[in-house]
């Protein structure tokens, strides 16, 4: 007992193997927030090929084949490498602060989940290099493209996705186990944050969709080396089933992405409005709700490819309940609004921005849910619209609001507020002018993943393309306030935001290396 | 039951080796792939793979050495043990999983795809593609013979896959023998019951394997007969493999009980193992049912 609570009591070790051996979640949290931004940056550089390209028509700067590897690996990087390992990143961090436990559950597993992210992305990001290039069929590598007709580094990609997907399945067990078993006395479940609860729920769909993922790519790995007909109809398989499977696991994955930035959400704007969440167990709720059904629309991604009439009605009418429990949610977030006395800092402001353009991207997956209307818009730049509208006003906007709100909790300092702000609206402006535009390709006809295209979609992708590279030059205003904070700034209070509640407040900021060794009492 | 001392582990270099010796390993079987699929010599794929698999035998003997150890020193508190309980049974969970995409992919094949290809149902013009082509399960012909030869008949479900099914279930139930015995302390049972569960399960594994050799030999059933031979080598091999992980973690078990470690109260390695092991065999229940004998 005693040599034990010295262990508490000790800082970080020094130099690298404090990185690389750690079992602390705060350095770890700290190596995935940053992981994943690096990832954003690089994921980032290929959407500027993209739109670079598509700046003019006519074929300008890149090869049509290296342009199909530029959307492929954006799209891979972006989901896998950005988005997902940030939210892990800050579960790291938070999760244990927030339920008053002393690190996660099961610490050096966490710091090998958080490893295997490396190298995984090192294994994809190496295909780039390698004869026939990158993976170049779509960030969803249906098959045949992607078995037939897939490019020698298929194979490497394949076990990338296995590498992150044992990573991915050991980081939700731990989110689990520590969610369910560390919580500080007389925390019951009702009484958790809501972050801690969106988590709880998305590490389940982690665990029942991850090894789902995994099994696909093995299907096709047996097609492309060992002579299988998962996806073959010669053998009596069929490429829909690809399908099938690949939108089992993908459909779960678009919540998977958004989940915690709900959690986000309703931490941050019940603290800037200064009242307390409107519909709290509603919330819980609905987002029970919203996985369950995730479960069951995954087909409303396939009403062209050829599917009964019974299948397309059921993922049709079934996507379309997913509105109830997403209209609940947005409707408490606006209530909570509600004659609050809201100020607006940063993360309020991604808070806010999130609930309106979160909720413009839901009005088109609405649109695309209708199947007829879909048959119109399946694989056109308004799908490209839609799925940008949630996962960068969304996802990316949910992650930038917890980074600010969180910052000085992790550093200690004060952001610069007047950058920070500045950060927020050059995204915004950014980010709108580069996605709302598609919205009209698409109506319009323009199909995605070409590298060229009418000249009467000329002006809108000028436009489209000048917005993303504001929204992409942004971003490096953003690595500057963060590493800004980090080295310096004004003192950051314990708690400084005035309406904000939850035990993360009750630590120092910064917070010490080792909280919460004894459980604090919870009234 | 606050954590008046949940365990933090030191730091630990597991993790880091792990992730190298799993890199290493997964470069190396990607490689030999590609490059035996390319017809290209597989000499350094060969190296990089055993190199990488060599790192992580040391890893696992290294990092479970150590979580035993700290075990067996007291360190572990009923909620550590808790914690364990939610990370095995959330694992398994992904291995269910796992197995249900196997599953789902053998249903859809059976139910939707083979009768369309055959004229059936909403989508039956797919019969254009290959006109004649006639449904049946299991498919004993492909609708392209040409590539995906189809076998020439099909293992009995009532000769040796049952036999195999009493021996998976017996197996799970001298484990629980086991287990029980444990729990009374009467460790000589213990290790009777063990050993009668690995002898099971070795049974199993030549039993199968045998099954497979008359599989490619006698029946041209393969990997590459077609919709049917696929779904049944992956299911019954992916099991196959789980199989040789349940066993290679009763044999660590058993030796662990000679060793003297596990008491009466305190097992949660050895609850493991056989929550993995139950695991097992009901996967290959549902092997029996849907890829045997239905």
């Amino acid at each position: 007992m005693g040599s034990h609570a010295q262990d508490h009591h000790h800082g970080p070790a020094k130099g690298i193997s404090r990185w690389l051996f750690t079992t602390n979640h705060k350095d770890i949290g700290s190596m995935y927030l940053i992981f994943s931004f690096a990832m954003f940056l690089i994921g980032g550089a290929m959407a500027m090929v993209i739109r670079a390209e598509l700046f003019q028509p006519g074929l300008q700067i890149v090869e049509p084949n290296f342009f199909n590897q530029m959307t492929t690996m954006h799209g891979l990087i972006m989901v896998f490498g950005a988005v997902m390992p940030a939210f892990v990143g800050l579960a790291n961090w938070m999760l244990p602060l927030m339920v008053g436990a002393p690190d996660m559950a099961l610490p050096r597993m966490n710091n090998w989940s958080f490893w295997l992210l490396p190298a995984a992305f090192l294994m994809l990001l190496s295909t780039l290099f390698m004869p026939g290039g990158a993976p170049n069929f779509g960030w969803t590598f249906y098959a045949p493209l992607s078995t037939t007709y897939g490019p020698p580094s298929t194979t490497f990609f394949i076990f990338a996705v296995h590498i992150m997907g044992v990573s991915s399945i050991m980081g939700a067990i731990n989110v689990i186990a520590t969610i369910l078993n560390m919580r500080a006395p007389g925390m019951t479940l009702m009484k958790m944050p809501l972050f801690v609860w969106t988590w709880l729920i998305t590490a389940f769909l982690l665990i029942a969709v991850m090894p789902v993922l995994a099994g696909v790519v093995t299907m096709m790995l047996m097609d492309i080396h060992f002579g299988t007909s998962f996806f073959d109809a010669a053998g009596g398989g069929d490429p829909v089933l690809f399908q099938h499977i690949f939108w089992f696991f993908g459909h779960p994955e678009v919540y998977i992405m958004i989940l915690p930035a709900f959690g986000v959400v309703s931490q941050i704007i019940p603290a800037f409005a200064r009242k307390p969440l409107f519909g709290y167990a509603s919330m819980v709720y609905a987002v029970g709700a919203i996985a369950i059904l995730s479960f069951l629309v995954w087909a409303h991604h396939m009403f062209t490819v050829g599917i009964p009439l019974f299948g397309q009605l059921f993922f049709m009418y079934a996507t379309m309940l997913i509105a109830v429990p997403t209209g609940v949610k947005v409707f408490n977030w606006v209530a909570t609004m509600f004659r609050g006395s809201m100020t607006f800092e940063a993360p309020m402001l991604f808070s806010v921005a999130f609930v309106i353009l979160f909720t413009i991207g839901g009005f088109s997956g609405l649109m695309l849910a209708i199947a007829p209307a879909d048959f119109q818009y399946h694989d056109t730049y308004f799908v490209v619209a839609h799925f940008h509208y949630v996962l960068v006003p969304g996802a990316i906007f949910g992650i930038y609001a917890a980074v600010y709100y969180w910052l000085p909790k992790w550093t200690g300092h004060m952001y610069d507020e007047v950058l920070a702000k500045t950060h927020f609206w050059m995204s915004f402006v950014g980010m709108n002018l580069a996605f709302f535009p598609m919205h009209f390709l698409g109506l319009a006809g323009m199909p995605r993943r070409i590298p060229d295209y009418a000249l009467q979609f000329s002006n809108f992708n000028m436009i489209s393309s000048i917005g993303a590279f504001m929204f992409g030059l942004t971003q490096l205003l953003f690595l500057f306030i963060v590493v800004k904070c980090a080295l310096g700034g004004p003192k950051a209070p314990a708690k400084p935001w005035e309406g904000a509640e939850g035990l993360e407040w009750e630590v120092d900021s910064p917070a010490p290396y080792h909280t919460f060794s004894t459980p604090p009492e919870i009234k | 039951m606050a954590n008046q001392s949940y365990y933090v582990p030191e730091q630990s270099k597991w993790p880091i080796v792990a992730t190298v010796g799993m890199f290493i390993m997964m470069y190396g079987i990607a490689s030999l792939m590609v490059n035996s699929s390319a017809g290209e010599s597989t000499r350094g794929a060969w190296i990089t793979f055993t190199v990488g698999s060599l790192i992580m035998v040391y890893m696992l003997f290294g990092w479970f050495g150590n979580v035993i150890k700290e075990s067996r020193a007291g360190l572990y508190s009923s909620q550590m043990d808790r914690s364990f309980r939610w990370g095995m049974g959330w694992f398994i969970f992904s291995e269910v999983m796992f197995f249900a995409a196997f599953f789902g992919a053998l249903f859809y094949a059976r139910v939707f795809a083979i009768p369309w290809l055959g004229g059936e149902g909403d989508k039956g013009s797919t019969n254009m593609l290959w006109e004649g082509f006639q449904a049946a399960w299991p498919l004993i012909h492909t609708p392209d013979p040409s590539v995906y030869p189809p076998p020439k008949s099909l293992i009995n479900p009532w000769t040796l896959p049952l036999f195999n099914t009493i021996l998976l279930v017996t197996s799970s139930v001298t484990a629980t023998f086991a287990h029980h015995a444990l729990k009374r302390n009467d460790r000589d049972k213990v290790k009777t019951w063990l050993i009668a569960t690995i002898a099971l399960a070795l049974v199993f594994l030549c039993v199968q394997g045998y099954e497979y050799v008359h599989a490619y030999r006698d029946l041209n059933l393969t990997l590459q007969s077609g919709i049917y031979g696929s779904t049944f080598f992956m299911l019954t091999g992916f099991h196959g493999v789980h199989v040789i992980l349940g066993t290679i973690i009763l044999v660590v078990i058993t030796l662990r009980i000679f060793k003297g470690h596990f008491s009466a109260d305190n097992h949660f390695g050895f609850e493991a193992a056989c929550w993995y092991w139950h695991f097992v065999d009901v996967v290959w229940l549902g092997l029996f049912i849907f890829v045997y004998v239905i």
